[in-house]
């Protein structure tokens, strides 16, 4: 008898659904749903499977319609795919949620002061928490930063921080994506969808609500304004650019501007846009185009996308950038692995949430034991995000380990390692089915006047069986994200 | 509003104009091909090319392949097709700025008009998709009205599509007016149906169809929609609301060469302009929207910034 209390066999539409070493988001043991999934779990089991079928279908058509698509690099210029949904929500507790809600506070605040201290007066590298040469050879560190002073010393005011869920359930902080993170636009356009299709559901469960991200985003954005004047304005790369449809979303849902580098002229250090009753003052810039491309005559001079003189009018305090240009440094991987110490530095305190692991090819011994052990570990270039220019090595074959191997050994500072980390599953509905997928979690953090956190976030989910992968531009999709009230 | 915002949505609602156009002139020629007349089908497809203001120099064409062309291929930019990606390009461009209703509208008829199962040689291919883009227009415009704000944007999208009209309705008369001798009962059918304007012709004259009057209905009928005077009563309208919303000051240019289009709209009578030449008189009303619409990009959209800083 007790054998069968912990193991009880799978119904209908979980027949196909197994388990492996990942924690398990839905079930505790096969058949045995935790307690804040069994609203879910009664109500799969009730539904037809033809009714969950022609839902995933209604919600497909919902995402086309909408010309919710993403562009995927590296194709043919312009190429459109529906950013891949699935139809069953991930879901967090209220008291998971304080924790991941108070260590990303904790996380975004000890951030924002390395980022002032790292610009100005240096005391972390003087004080020899972090050494100097890291910073100075990060590929995202801005030296015509120097000196800069920001509106109340905010450098990021927008972050989507990557959670990963390890075996053990707790949360752990993956990469903090500090530059111009993308996604949110899916997690409101998901919520959207999920409604018509599972009202009942959000009855019975009491979602906590997202819907007021916007007016967060703008409410963050205007408390950088200066005194008295708020044009507000999304500056966007174009409608090439694999985020466009968020930008525009994001544009119209906070009802701001939503603008191009050719859009805008400096004059006299002042930014204007062009409008038909001719130049239009601008104050603040919620940008949405790296570093490197805002103008052409600060940073790379090949440029078409960003506005000459605006690093100028920035640094006469004449226009507000959010984010700040230069915040890329705090979100190196290599620097990464010093959070934890940044954290303590600054604030006094214990990190609340986690660090991976993480190697630095820098230090020889541990150079050698990745080298000669890479097809236990995750090596990632340091300055890349989306999935790029990474070797996950349990699936790699022996050529990749042999090129990463080189190029690792001709630049050790542009890698990090981190162990092969099994990320947490959800279930999935895929082709008729339930199984499960590995899945993360990103949830958006706004700080301006204070710092917000709308209850919920992405979750990315790997859809092919057995990848690790979530990145949307790597066969990645979402899922909507629930964090219950209580 | 931001000037490239404002040339996407005027062109976003030129192009659909264009497409729509295209499709009401095929619609009412197909049809009107399958009766036999005194024109050969050449000269027939020779018209429907000069009515859509296309260049035309292929000899020989077959009726088929040209309906074809002139639907679903996208390689040729006066086709339906070209001009439905057209505008929804444009509309993308500018997804902040109109309404999601109108955005899901025009992206579905362009995902119907491009999907790549359906066979354009299949022989009721073509109407189809005519009737796709006629019924995607009505429906189109009912959702802009609906769901966008009124102001300046809204305004801009008035320009465009009463802009694109009144540059293709003298082209469409001039082409029916030029081959007049040897046209019968149902080619003047065929132009009203054109412009969709049969019904509501016959209610000012009677089933009397003399070109006379046809001209003088599409042309000087104020209060027709597809009339070229009720087109250039439209831009009026649009550009007052414009120059009002965005106080500039350059906009008397405009305003002029508008109001005196609309003047010899208002008080020409239409036997003074057969008397004078119909062709010329459709030439000159073609020469004014044209210089209206540079007009209109130069005070509006590409006006130098010295100027600006300066205002």
């Amino acid at each position: 008898m007790p054998a069968q209390t912990a193991e009880r066999p799978m119904p209908a539409p979980f027949s196909a659904y197994e388990f492996g070493e990942a924690y398990d988001e839905m079930f505790r043991s096969a058949g045995r749903p935790r307690p804040h999934y069994k609203n879910l779990y009664t109500q799969l089991l009730n539904l037809p499977a033809e009714e969950l079928q022609r839902s995933k279908k209604e919600a497909d058509l919902a995402f086309f319609n909408q010309g919710i698509t993403f562009t995927v690099y590296g194709r043919a210029e312009g190429t459109e795919q529906i950013f891949p949904h699935d139809l069953l929500p991930r879901i967090i507790t209220s008291s998971e949620w304080a924790t991941i809600e108070r260590g990303l506070t904790q996380r975004i605040t000890a951030l924002n002061l390395f980022l002032a201290d790292v610009y100005h007066e240096r005391r972390i590298l003087k004080d020899r928490i972090i050494p100097g040469e890291i910073i100075y050879t990060c590929k995202h560190f801005r030296r015509q930063m120097n000196g800069v002073k920001v509106p109340r010393d905010v450098y990021v005011s927008v972050v989507g921080t990557d959670l990963i869920r390890l075996p053990d359930g707790r949360f752990v902080v993956l990469e903090d994506n500090l530059r111009v993170p993308s996604g949110v636009s899916y997690m409101l356009t998901s919520r959207k969808v999920m409604k018509q299709i599972f009202p009942a559901l959000f009855r019975k469960c009491g979602v906590r609500p997202i819907e007021q991200y916007s007016q967060a985003l703008f409410s963050t954005l205007r408390s950088l304004a200066p005194e008295g004047r708020s044009t507000i304005v999304l500056l966007t790369p174009g409608i090439y650019n694999s985020a466009y449809f968020e930008h525009a979303f994001l544009a119209r849902q906070m009802g701001i501007e939503l603008v191009e580098g050719r859009d805008l002229v400096v004059h006299d250090n002042k930014v204007y846009m062009r409008t038909t009753s001719g130049l239009q003052r601008v104050d603040v810039i919620y940008r949405r185009v790296d570093d490197d491309f805002v103008d052409p005559l600060a940073f790379r001079a090949d440029s078409s996308l960003g506005v000459a003189g605006l690093f100028n009018a920035y640094r006469a305090g004449n226009v507000v950038l959010a984010n700040a240009l230069g915040t890329g440094v705090a979100d190196d991987k290599a620097i990464y692995s010093y959070v934890p110490k940044i954290i303590r530095y600054y604030l006094g305190e214990d990190p609340i949430v986690d660090n991976v692991e993480t190697f630095m090819m820098t230090d020889r011994a541990e150079r050698e034991h990745v080298c000669g052990n890479l097809e236990r570990y995750v090596v990632k270039a340091v300055g890349e995000s989306g999935g790029y220019g990474m070797l996950i090595g349990p699936h790699s074959t022996r050529e990749q380990r042999d090129e990463f191997r080189e190029k690792i050994m001709a630049d050790p500072r542009n890698y990090i390692a981190q162990p092969t980390l099994t990320l947490s599953a959800a279930p999935c509905f895929m082709n008729g089915r339930i199984e499960p997928r590995h899945v993360d979690l990103r949830p958006y953090v706004l700080f301006g006047e204070k710092v917000t956190i709308v209850p919920g976030g992405l979750t990315r989910v790997a859809l092919r069986k057995g990848s690790l992968v979530v990145n949307s531009s790597q066969g990645g999709g979402s899922k909507d994200t629930w964090v219950l009230q209580n | 509003m931001l000037s490239r915002v404002a040339d996407s949505l005027y062109w976003m609602s030129r192009y659909f104009e264009r497409a729509d156009h295209c499709a009401r002139v095929l619609e009412a020629n197909y049809n009107l091909m399958l009766n036999p007349s005194k024109l050969s089908a050449e000269e027939r497809w020779h018209r429907i090319m000069a009515s859509l203001g296309i260049p035309d120099t292929a000899d020989g064409i077959d009726p088929q392949m040209a309906m074809i062309k002139l639907t679903s291929d996208p390689g040729d930019e006066s086709s339906i097709v070209s001009c439905i990606s057209a505008c929804r390009e444009n509309a993308g461009q500018v997804r902040g700025q109109i309404s999601s209703e109108m955005w899901e509208c025009l992206n579905r008829l362009y995902h119907h008009v491009t999907q790549p199962n359906s066979r354009p040689e299949m022989d009721a291919h073509p109407l189809r998709l005519v009737a796709a883009v006629r019924e995607g227009s009505y429906q189109f415009q009912g959702v802009t009205a609906a769901t966008m704000s009124h102001g300046e944007g809204w305004h801009f999208i008035q320009l465009g599509k009463y802009m694109e009209r009144s540059c293709a309705l003298p082209v469409l008369l001039d082409a029916y007016f030029s081959t007049a001798g040897q046209a019968d009962d149902l080619d003047w059918v065929g132009l009203l149906a054109s412009c969709t304007a049969f019904e509501s012709y016959c209610k000012v004259y009677t089933a009397d169809l003399k070109p006379d009057s046809i001209a003088e209905f599409l042309l000087l009928n104020p209060e027709f929609p597809y009339s070229v005077r009720y087109a250039a009563e439209r831009i009026g309208a649009a550009i007052a609301a414009i120059s009002e919303r965005s106080l500039t000051r350059a906009a008397g240019r405009i305003e002029r060469i508008s109001g005196r289009l609309r003047a010899s709209l208002s008080y020409a009578q239409i036997s003074e302009i057969m008397t004078g030449g119909l062709h010329r008189y459709l030439v000159s009303v073609v020469e004014q929207c044209k210089s209206l619409h540079a007009a209109v990009h130069e005070v509006y959209v590409d006006y130098p910034i010295q100027s600006a800083l300066e205002a």
